[in-house]
C-alpha cells in the first residue's frame, strides 16, 4: 500500500511511517503527513495529497477536504522564504498595515504590488520569497512583528523589514529576534511535521536558539528589581485527605 | 526568599519565576528551581488527592472560559474501559494573546510537569500537546524538554518507580484559530478539518477517539506543579476569592513598556499601567480589551475594574486570556471593529450559518463604513446581525465576532455615525424628496436614498 512516488522516494515513505506510528490511531497523522509533504516540494500538490492518501489509507478527496481548510498547508509552489506579516489589529495600528504594504509594493513590480501568497522570484528558486499577511502572530507585546518561516522578528518598521527582504533576496540569512537560525521554508515544514534534526548538536542549536526578549521579561525583571515576590510557599503541604471510594 | 512584610506585592511571579534563569528551558535550570520535586509528590499519593489538591485551591481555566479545572478533571470517569486522554491546548491565536506562547519558550518543563500530574489524575496514560504550526520556536522547545524528560526517566514506562506509565505527543497545527476551540481542535488532531462538535457529549464522556479526553490551556496545566508544592492555602493567598492565584497579564500596544507581567487576579488596568510605564508618550487611553479581541471592550472608565472572572463580566465584558490591548486616541474605533471582524470572518469555520453568513456580512457593511460609504441605518444592520450571531451560532467562535461590534458602538456610537455624515441626504435633497412623495410624481426613487457620497 504505502509505495513510493517519483516525488515521494522510500525515505518519505519511511518517514511518514515513523510519523503515523506516533497516533493510536493513524489518520490523526495527517497534518503532520501534510507538513512533510510541503517539505519535500515546497507545497501540497495533487501528487502530494495522494501521497497521504495512500499511506494513511484514505481517499484523496478526504485529504483535500483538510488540506484546503488550513492556511499554513499551500497549494501552489512556495518561495525558498515566507514572510508573513501580522496584519491583525494591534499590529496593524502600531504599523503592521505599513509594513505589508510597504513588503507588497517592494517585492511587486511596477503597478502591481504583490499580492497574498504570490512569490517574487522563481519557486523555489534561491532568494524566492513567498508573502503573506498573517493573522495574530501571537507576539503582541511585541508588536509589528513578522515571521520569516515562522522565526519571530519582532518590533519591525517598514524600513527593516524590506532590509530583511533584500537580506534574503541576496542569500543572506538574517537571524531572527526569537528562533533557530534561519533555514527555508522546506527545512521548517520538516520540524513542523515532528521531525527534529537527527545530529544533536544541530538539534540543541536550534533549540537555543534566543527567546529571552527584553518584553517578554519585563515583569519578571521588574520584580525582581522591586524584590516584589509571590508569597513563600510553606514546606511539606500534605496532599488533602479524600474519602476512599 | 520570605516576604516579610503584610503588604502584597504588585507582581507574584510563580510561572514566570524561572524565565529570568540563563537556558530556563533545559531540564538542569528547572531541576535546580523545584522542577519535578511537585510530580514526585503527586505519584505518592493518589489521583483523587491530586484532583482534589487542585479543586481545594480553585484553579480556573486560564483559556478563556474560566472553569474549575478540578471539577473539569472530576469529570473523568474512574474506570479505565476506554484509553483516557490529556490534551493541551497550545494553540494560541486569539487576537492579542501572547502568554503562552512566552511560557512554552521560557519554561516548557513546567508544561510537561503539570502534564504528568494532570494525566496521572485522570488516569491517562497518553497526553497530547497540540500546538499552534505558526509556534515553531516553542514547539522546538517542547520536543526538547520531552526529549530531556524522558531520558531523566520523568516520562515514559513506570515514572519514578511509581508504575505510572505516560507518553507525550507534541502536535502542530496547521493555522486555524478555530482549532483553538476544544473540540475543533480534536476533531483536527483526529486528521479532520477542524470544526467543533456538538456538545453534549462533552469531552470527558466522548473526546480524542471518542475516549474520556480532557483539554486544558497550558497555562492552567503550568500552574499545577506550585500548587501541588505550595497547597491550596498558598494558592489562594494570590487573587480574590472566586478567581485565585496569580496570572500572566499580556499587556501590548500604546504603552511605554509592554511585555509580560504575572499579577494576582483581580489587579485592574490602572495597576497595570503603572508597572508598564504608562501611555506611549502620553497619548490618553481611548480603548482596551481585557482578554483578547473576542472579549468586549473597554474605555478609560474601566481603569478601576478589578481583571478577575467576575470583575471582568460584572462590567460587561470578560476576563478572556488577560491580554491587554491598549489603544491611545490615534485608533479609530470602526476601523480597529472592521479589522477584528475580517479576522472572525476568515477564521470562521463555515459549519453553521450564522457565523459563516453573518460575518461575512458584518465585514463587508463595517468595509464600506470605514471608507466612507455607510449609512445611519448601518448601524442598526450591524446590530441586528449581531442580534442573530450571539447565541445563535454553533461555537463560541460567534459570540467573540460580535464582541468588538456590540461594545465598538456601544461605547463610540458617535464614531460610527461621524463615518455616515457624509452620507446624510443635504436639507435640498430632503425637500426634493418630501415634495416628490407628497406630489406623488418621484420621478427618481434614488433621490431620498443616501448614495456612497465620499467623503
Amino acid at each position: 500500500m504505502s509505495t513510493e512516488t517519483p516525488t515521494f522516494g522510500e525515505d518519505t515513505v519511511a518517514e511518514a511511517k515513523e510519523l503515523i506510528a506516533r497516533y493510536p490511531q493513524s489518520r490523526s497523522a495527517l497534518l503532520p503527513l501534510l507538513h512533510l509533504v510541503q517539505s519535500v516540494q515546497g507545497f501540497v500538490s495533487q501528487e502530494g495529497i495522494a501521497f497521504c492518501a495512500q499511506q494513511l489509507g484514505l481517499s484523496e478527496a478526504e485529504v483535500s477536504a483538510v488540506a484546503t481548510f488550513y492556511t499554513m498547508y499551500k497549494r501552489k509552489p512556495c518561495g525558498e522564504h515566507l514572510v508573513s506579516v501580522c496584519t491583525n489589529t494591534l499590529c496593524a495600528a502600531m504599523g503592521g498595515d505599513a509594513i505589508y504594504q510597504k513588503l507588497q509594493d517592494h517585492l511587486g513590480s511596477e503597478g502591481a504590488p504583490l499580492g497574498h501568497e504570490e512569490v517574487a522570484g522563481t519557486p523555489g528558486e534561491p532568494g524566492s520569497i513567498m508573502l503573506e499577511h498573517a493573522e495574530c502572530l501571537a507576539a503582541c507585546d511585541l508588536a509589528p512583528v513578522l515571521q520569516v518561516n515562522y522565526e519571530y522578528f519582532d518590533n519591525q518598521s517598514e524600513q527593516s523589514a524590506v532590509e530583511l527582504v533584500d537580506a534574503l533576496r541576496r542569500g543572506d540569512k538574517p537571524a531572527p529576534t526569537r528562533g533557530a537560525p534561519l533555514s527555508d521554508f522546506k527545512t521548517v515544514e520538516r520540524r513542523l511535521a515532528g521531525l527534529l534534526p537527527t545530529d544533536d548538536d544541530e538539534f540543541w542549536s536550534d533549540v537555543d536558539g534566543p527567546s529571552q526578549a527584553v518584553e517578554t521579561l519585563r515583569g519578571a525583571q521588574l520584580a525582581a528589581d522591586r524584590g516584589w515576590t509571590a508569597p513563600a510557599a510553606p514546606e511539606d503541604v500534605p496532599l488533602p485527605e479524600v474519602e476512599a471510594k | 526568599m520570605s516576604d516579610g512584610t503584610s503588604e502584597k506585592a504588585p507582581l507574584t511571579p510563580v510561572l514566570t519565576k524561572r524565565w529570568l534563569s540563563p537556558q530556563s528551558w533545559r531540564l538542569a535550570t528547572y531541576e535546580k528551581l523545584e522542577g519535578y520535586t511537585a510530580v514526585r509528590k503527586a505519584l505518592s499519593g493518589t489521583p483523587e488527592q491530586v484532583v482534589q489538591m487542585v479543586k481545594d485551591a480553585g484553579l480556573r481555566g486560564r483559556g478563556g472560559a474560566g472553569f474549575p479545572s478540578g471539577v473539569k478533571w472530576g469529570f473523568m470517569p474512574k474506570d479505565e474501559e476506554k484509553p483516557h486522554y490529556l490534551v493541551i491546548n497550545a494553540d494560541e491565536g486569539e487576537p492579542g494573546t501572547c502568554k503562552d506562547i512566552p511560557l512554552m519558550m521560557a519554561d516548557p518543563h513546567a508544561l510537561i510537569e503539570g502534564c504528568i500530574i494532570a494525566a496521572y489524575a485522570m488516569r491517562s496514560h497518553h497526553c497530547f500537546i497540540y500546538i499552534r504550526g505558526e509556534a515553531l520556536h516553542p514547539m522546538r522547545r517542547l520536543h526538547a524538554a520531552v526529549r530531556e524528560a524522558k531520558h531523566a526517566g520523568y516520562l515514559g514506562r513506570d515514572i519514578l518507580g511509581s508504575g505510572f506509565d505516560l507518553e507525550i505527543t507534541v502536535h502542530a497545527g496547521a493555522g486555524a484559530y478555530i482549532c483553538g476551540e476544544e473540540t475543533a481542535l480534536l476533531d483536527s488532531l483526529e486528521g479532520r478539518r477542524g470544526q467543533p462538535r456538538l456538545k453534549p457529549p462533552f469531552p470527558a464522556a466522548a473526546g480524542l477517539y471518542a475516549a474520556p479526553t480532557t483539554v486544558n490551556n497550558v497555562e492552567t496545566i503550568a500552574t499545577v506543579p506550585s500548587i501541588i508544592n505550595g497547597g491550596a492555602d498558598w494558592f489562594r493567598a494570590m487573587g480574590t476569592e472566586k478567581s485565585p492565584g496569580p496570572k500572566i497579564y499580556s499587556i501590548s500596544g500604546h504603552v511605554e513598556r509592554p511585555g509580560q507581567y504575572e499579577a494576582p487576579l483581580g489587579t485592574t488596568l490602572r495597576e497595570l499601567l503603572e508597572m508598564c510605564g504608562g501611555m506611549k508618550n502620553g497619548i490618553p487611553l481611548k480603548f482596551w480589551t481585557p482578554g483578547g479581541s473576542s472579549t468586549p471592550l473597554f474605555t478609560a472608565e474601566h481603569l478601576d475594574v478589578p481583571l478577575d472572572f467576575e470583575g471582568a463580566a460584572e462590567a460587561g465584558s470578560m476576563l478572556g486570556t488577560t491580554a491587554v490591548q491598549v489603544f491611545n486616541e490615534t485608533v479609530s474605533v470602526p476601523w480597529a471593529v472592521m479589522k477584528w471582524t475580517q479576522f472572525y470572518e476568515h477564521e470562521s469555520c463555515g459549519k453553521c450559518t450564522p457565523c459563516r453568513e453573518g460575518t461575512f456580512w458584518l465585514a463587508q457593511i463595517l468595509e464600506r463604513m470605514v471608507e466612507g460609504k455607510g449609512t445611519e441605518q448601518d448601524i442598526d444592520t450591524l446590530l441586528d446581525v449581531c442580534d442573530n450571531i450571539g447565541g445563535r451560532s454553533f461555537c463560541a467562535l460567534g459570540d467573540a465576532a460580535v464582541s468588538p461590534i456590540q461594545s465598538g458602538i456601544k461605547y463610540f456610537r458617535d464614531e460610527f455615525l461621524a463615518l455616515c455624515e457624509s452620507n446624510r441626504p443635504t436639507a435640498t435633497q430632503q425637500s426634493q424628496a418630501e415634495q416628490a412623495a407628497l406630489g406623488g410624481a418621484a420621478a427618481d426613487s434614488q433621490v431620498a436614498q443616501p448614495v456612497g457620497a465620499q467623503a
